[in-house]
């Protein structure tokens, strides 16, 4: 069971972060900083994610060529 | 959005998906046997009808902003997986999805498995190798559909753009009786990528409580930047790699292609 369970949550891993979990975590961290901007500051940050979104992505290709020609 | 982005958008990604389950399914029933082929694709077809049928309704019962937090965060994350591999292939970091080579590999692989038949199936391999690809690729088009449906309330609408995807794909396939290794599956991938991308952050910024300004009309704004900033990093990474380290005694290494997209595919 405990190994059908392990299959299973890989698969999900794989299917929705896949080779970069750093974007899933931009991803996160940025959403949950939104919330709170909003919620506790009374801001409307609507910009945060996209910047967010797009900084991860140069990020994460950075990473994926770093030392490849 | 209007109806024809959330068909257009969902066409395209279940296409992608369905060129690649249709690849499995031609090398399972033309190297092994058609029968247990179609046994294996109608068993997948079934177990992805009861996850729509179990999973469509139930995410409607989730309040609005809750459901496009979640769907936002999870297409955003999606999308950059997408987009990721588009522009790593579109700037030649990592090798064009070749559905020829696949075809091949699986056909190689099909015709050494040892035959035999278990439950009634005459051909176990074409079985599950179908059933397995059918259902593996067939998740995404169900992901797709039922997040972008959830969140306009069009499951319909959404099911509508995959099962046309699957019925086009198909029949050239049927037609064809070869893998579609001419769809320019990186274009559609990169496309897809920004529409995923794209509505993930809108609705997952909503579902944080933002106000966009200028409400849905933000996406006309949002899509063209997030196309921009790709095509942007694929041209950074072509010249970095055009430039890349010289090896002593070897010219420069030139970019392939014209457009920062679709380079090399087609052949």
């Amino acid at each position: 069971m405990s190994r059908w369970l392990r299959s299973f949550g890989i698969f999900w891993y794989d299917f929705i972060v896949g080779d970069d979990w750093r974007g899933a975590a931009v991803v996160a961290v940025a959403l949950g900083g939104t919330a709170l901007l909003v919620h506790a500051a009374g801001l409307n940050p609507w910009w945060l994610l996209p910047v967010c979104v797009i900084a991860a992505l140069g990020w994460s290709l950075r990473r994926a060529t770093a030392g490849k020609g | 959005m209007n109806a024809v982005a959330l068909v257009l958008t969902v066409f395209v990604a279940c296409a992608v998906e369905a060129v690649e389950a249709l690849t499995i399914v031609l090398a399972a029933g033309l190297t092994r046997e058609w029968r247990s082929t179609f046994q294996g694709l109608a068993v997948a077809l079934a177990v992805l009808a009861v996850v729509v049928a179990v999973v469509g309704p139930a995410l409607t019962l989730f309040p609005l902003g809750v459901l496009r937090l979640v769907v936002g965060a999870l297409l955003a994350v999606f999308g950059l997986q997408w987009l990721r591999k588009a522009i790593l292939r579109a700037s030649g970091y990592q090798d064009l999805h070749d559905e020829s080579g696949i075809y091949q590999r699986q056909v190689t692989a099909a015709r050494a498995a040892a035959a035999g038949g278990r439950h009634g199936v005459h051909d176990w391999y074409a079985f599950t190798l179908s059933f397995k690809g059918v259902l593996l690729e067939g998740l995404e088009v169900v992901f797709i559909a039922i997040t972008f449906g959830s969140n306009q309330g069009s499951i319909g609408l959404a099911a509508l753009g995959a099962v046309a995807a699957v019925l086009v794909v198909a029949a050239v396939g049927v037609a064809a009786r070869a893998p579609l290794a001419r769809v320019p599956e990186n274009t559609m991938k990169f496309a897809v990528g920004v529409m995923l991308t794209s509505f993930g952050v809108f609705w997952g910024a909503e579902g944080a409580g933002v106000s966009w300004p200028g409400h849905d009309a933000a996406l006309l704004v949002l899509v063209p930047v997030i196309v921009l900033v790709a095509a942007g990093y694929t041209l950074l990474l072509r010249r970095a790699r055009a430039a890349g380290p010289a090896v002593p005694g070897s010219p420069p290494r030139a970019a392939a292609g014209t457009s920062p997209v679709t380079s090399g595919e087609g052949s």
